[in-house]
């Protein structure tokens, strides 16, 4: 499985190239995130394009997570956070102050490090953020589930014990089960924060194929700290510093032709 | 090894000599917990050997006449019933309330705000508060303030709610197993994984809809465990009943919210205290304790198999 | 794969998420609603210290006069008085006084003064028929009665005079309280010393659960217990004279707050972090030396607050007490008999008539045992938290 880094890449930019033409969906400008006294993210500026996988890559602890979470408002849920700066998502400020939160994460969805499946039916997980729309109908439902559940690469797994408990599947079914049920209700971004790091390299390399598969329709944020995985799977990367954007470009770019020393030295192992 | 070789390692690992201070200690503190099992024992062995003969179905099911001290003639069921119907209604009461106060502590409340350190300390002081105090305040609150203002306010000729009551008895037991509930319901919310809500939270749900369709079903057990222990304490408590409602002797069986009630517990202190022949009412009293006591330990029982299978539940979850 | 974006199903663009939070309401009433009820266990603490107290009041402003012979005013003065003063005079709530006209308060007056004339001859020359037994000095201090040769604390509340002396009834509370503490504390710190320090964990997880069973055995049993078994086994072990006295009823007493103290100084002791014990244990010391050494003092405020606990939950105890002795005496001898505050209310409150003297006393006997629970209760709370927060700082 291992192939050249080098050529993976190569076909990454190939793809972003195609879809090149797209416009601005996310747009982060000046953005800088306080946790109490400390700041964990300092004047960040980003603008992320539709339909391309971006990944934002960095030692533990760089602030490539919490960005993450500013995109759906997670990090309001806690005590002691506070946001300057703006997140425009189609145009839109996100942290406007008549923004409905949970509007905004119907269609900003997300991924988690852990798989955290509810403890229902793999069918109840994935119906679940459409029941919560209203959708009744058990007809739309089956569809919509078997439509997200093949989307996610597992029905051909599950289609037999849909009603069984989702807790009873394994980690990298689990993750995409979580998937599926992230884009059951048909989000516009779906956020992945580590969405393989606790999984074994078959496990993940589904994911990563299923990521790729995804891009088609979606547009895609991933965390990772796995500098392979960000060249196999993005089109565009953001390296991330002691809460600072160290450079961001072309995936291409940055792992072949970085232009900042430290980006340089991350991407070569040279600490990280 | 260096060069100085530990005691220990030259002798082989042997203790150099026996530790009496160690053994002693160790024995006395080991002595002290067999002694509480004893006593334990003791008081279980004692009740059960005494008072299982004078069970009997013509026992728990006789609704007896005045003179309840003969064992011929006598029964437990309109107390059964009595201490059941207080302890349902109370059920109706605390749950809720209790339920909402611990959702709010653990989803809603900033845990340094001073106002959930607040509500947190009331709990506490609530569940420290000396039964009879709550006795007093039945009688102080429910059934001097309230009941009679209702009486006043329905122009009742004679006192209906200012009166002890089945229903002023449940509220005042209500009150005092309030922490029983809420410390249960708390501690199953915090085992519940914080992903399982975010994962809710980031599919657009709102926070109640989370709490509604995630959290308290997982909490459902703990819940339960929290009723059951209120239950169980409820069903021993004789002093806040005392002015609220219980009744020496009734003919009927209850029917009303405005009836007095006769109780186990209560009855186990008429019996050994009131009796004109001790002697003679001994059998029957021993087996309206073990009435009350196989009540009270096989809830206790229940509740810790549900926490049983909930921790091995959770824990299959990580 | 045609273009999906956007959503039929949704509103253009990012438009519609802008609704804000005005468009749930059904969230903020919910909301609102659980910060109202879970507010209700401040309100109950708040409750039960207002309507006890409020029961108790006319003791607390002096209002109450117990006195047999009062001071009559004779009829004649009745416009002189305020209609405040009538109205105490004449004993009556403020909605009675109301619905009385100015007739039926003059017929009282003088139905109040010729009862007066009318007392036996013997009441009216004793001197303690014109005490007011309510003021605090009679209920806290000796005082010589008639009949008797000196000063003497008394709690006698039926009877021709009533005697409202609290002494003998504190110190009830105060003796079989210490008794029980002094017969569980070293046992249940001892039990909780070697369940969270020397008991292998199999032998943990089966003595835990049982002596926290001993909490689920309800008080009336335990009452029942003392009453009939221990009472007799104890006079045959120590031969006294009172077979139900303050020693029987303290030892049951202590049964009940074995657990308590057991479960919090376990938790204390438990709580100590395993990288102290652990370092002990690296330098050779036994289990014993670590428990003793390590463990118990830096434990040692959690034990305490145990104890605090204990004493709130023993003073509290009613009818562990009720059943085993209740006879009012001044004697701080363990043998006598002696009757709690806790005992008081719950054997005197239905014969005492409703807004009496007696009545009100009972109440403030509990306003009395609200506080020191409350107190005894906060010590304990705070300094249980503090170690709490100290131990877990020292195991970052």
């Amino acid at each position: 499985m291992p192939e050249p880094l080098i050529q993976k890449i190569a076909v990454g930019s190939a793809a972003a190239a195609a879809a090149g033409s797209a416009g601005p969906l996310i747009e982060i400008e000046n953005l800088s995130l306080h946790y109490g006294a400390s700041r964990a993210l300092k004047n960040i500026g980003l603008t992320m394009k539709e339909k391309l996988v971006t990944a934002f890559i960095g030692p533990s602890g760089c602030g490539k997570s919490t960005l993450l979470r500013c995109l759906n408002r997670m990090n309001d849920l806690i005590d002691g956070v506070r946001i300057e700066g703006e997140v425009k998502i189609g145009g839109c400020d996100i942290y406007g102050s008549d923004v409905d939160v949970i509007e905004l994460r119907k269609r900003v969805g997300m991924v988690f490090q852990k798989s955290n499946p509810f403890p229902k039916s793999i069918y109840d997980n994935v119906a679940y953020g459409l029941r919560l729309q209203g959708v009744k109908r058990k007809s739309e439902l089956d569809s919509i589930v078997e439509k997200s559940l093949r989307q996610a690469a597992l029905w051909e797994e599950v289609k037999d014990r849909l009603h069984t408990s989702g807790l009873g599947l394994s980690g990298g079914q689990q993750q995409r089960l979580c998937i599926a049920r992230a884009i059951a209700i048909q989000p516009e971004i779906i956020l992945m924060d580590e969405p393989a790091s606790a999984l074994d390299p078959i496990a993940t390399a589904r994911i990563e194929e299923l990521i790729l598969e995804l891009k088609k329709d979606f547009t895609i944020v991933i965390v990772t700290h796995n500098m392979q995985q960000a060249a196999r799977v993005s089109d565009y990367t953001a390296f991330f510093y002691m809460g600072e954007l160290i450079e961001f470009d072309r995936t291409a770019s940055i792992f072949t032709n970085p232009r900042q020393k430290r980006t340089e030295d991350y991407v070569t192992g040279r600490f990280g | 090894m260096n060069g100085t070789a530990s005691p220990a390692a030259r002798k082989g690992f042997q203790a150099e000599r026996f530790d009496f201070a160690s053994f002693f200690f160790s024995g006395l503190t080991g002595l002290a917990t067999l002694l509480i099992l004893s006593i334990l024992a003791v008081i279980l062995i004692n009740i059960a050997a005494n008072g299982w003969s004078g069970l009997s179905w013509h026992f728990v099911s006789t609704i007896p006449k005045k003179d309840f001290f003969n064992p011929e003639t006598t029964g437990v069921l309109p107390m059964i019933i009595g201490t059941t119907i207080r302890v349902f209604l109370m059920t109706i009461f605390v749950i809720p309330i209790g339920v909402i106060t611990a959702v709010y502590l653990t989803e809603y409340a900033s845990q340094k705000a001073p106002l959930t350190r607040i509500i947190r300390a009331a709990v506490n002081n609530l569940a420290a508060v000396p039964s009879i105090v709550f006795g007093l305040f039945g009688l102080g609150f429910f059934i001097n303030f309230i009941g009679r203002n209702i009486d006043s306010l329905l122009n009742n000729p004679g006192p209906v709610w200012g009166q002890p009551a089945l229903l002023w008895a449940s509220l005042t037991l209500a009150v005092m197993t309030l922490p029983v509930v809420i410390v249960a319901t708390e501690e199953s919310l915090k085992a519940i994984p914080p992903g399982l809500r975010e994962a809710s939270l980031a599919l657009g749900a709102t926070k109640l809809e989370t709490i509604v369709r995630i959290v308290l079903p997982q909490a459902l057990p703990g819940i339960m465990t929290g009723g059951i222990l209120a239950i169980s304490r409820a069903a021993g408590e004789v002093a806040p009943i005392l002015f609220t409602g219980v009744a020496y002797y009734m003919a009927s069986l209850p029917h009303r919210l405005t009836d007095q009630f006769m109780d186990l517990g209560y009855h186990v202190f008429v019996l050994s205290t009131q009796s004109p022949n001790i002697e003679q009412t001994r059998p029957i009293l021993y087996a309206t304790v073990m009435v009350l006591l196989m009540l009270t330990f096989a809830l206790n029982l229940v509740a810790i198999l549900i926490r049983a299978r909930m921790r091995k539940k959770l824990r299959a979850l990580g | 794969m045609p273009h999906r974006y956007p959503n039929p199903k949704r509103p253009l663009g990012w438009m519609g998420m802008q609704r804000g939070h005005r468009a749930r309401p059904l969230e903020w009433v919910a909301e609102r609603f659980i910060l109202m009820v879970s507010l209700s266990a401040i309100l109950m603490v708040l409750l039960i210290f207002v309507f006890v107290v409020r029961e108790a009041a006319p003791i607390f402003t002096g209002r109450m006069n117990s006195a047999l012979i009062k001071e009559t005013i004779p009829v004649e003065k009745m416009d002189s008085l305020s209609s405040r003063e009538l109205r105490d005079y004449l004993e009556l709530t403020p909605e009675q006084f109301a619905a009385m006209d100015r007739d039926t308060l003059r017929l009282m007056m003088e139905v109040k003064a010729e009862a007066m004339n009318e007392l036996p001859e013997y009441i009216r020359d004793d001197k303690d028929a014109r005490v007011n037994t309510t003021k605090w000095r009679y209920m806290l201090l000796p005082h010589r009665w008639t009949g008797y040769d000196s000063p003497e604390y008394i709690w006698q509340p039926v009877g021709q005079i009533h005697k409202y002396n609290i002494l003998p009834l504190i110190i009830g509370s105060l003796k079989t309280t210490l008794i029980g503490l002094l017969f569980s504390v070293p046992l249940a710190v001892g039990a909780a010393i070697y369940v969270s320090q020397l008991a292998r964990p199999r032998v943990r997880e089966v003595v835990k659960p049982m002596i926290e069973l001993l909490s689920a055995i309800p008080s009336v049993v335990i009452g029942f217990f003392g009453l009939l078994v221990m009472a007799s086994v104890l006079q045959g072990i120590f031969g006294y004279e009172t077979r139900l006295n303050a020693f029987v009823a303290g030892i049951a007493l202590g049964f009940a707050v074995i657990p308590i103290v057991f479960s919090i100084a376990e938790d204390a002791l438990t709580s100590v972090p395993r990288s102290y014990t652990q370092a002990a244990l690296a330098l050779g010391a036994s289990r014993w030396q670590t428990a003793w050494q390590i463990v118990l003092p830096a434990a040692l405020p959690g034990v305490f607050a145990s104890v605090v606990l204990g004493f709130g939950r023993a003073i509290g105890e009613t009818m562990i007490v009720l059943m085993i002795c209740s006879a009012s005496v001044v004697s701080w001898d363990i043998f006598d008999s002696a009757r709690s505050i806790t005992t008081t209310i719950a054997a005197e409150m239905a014969e005492a008539v409703q807004g009496g003297h007696h009545y009100r006393i009972l109440f403030m006997l509990g306003t009395l045992l609200f506080v020191v629970t409350f107190v005894s209760n906060m010590i304990g709370g705070i300094v249980m938290n503090r170690l709490k927060s100290r131990l877990e700082g020292g195991k970052a």
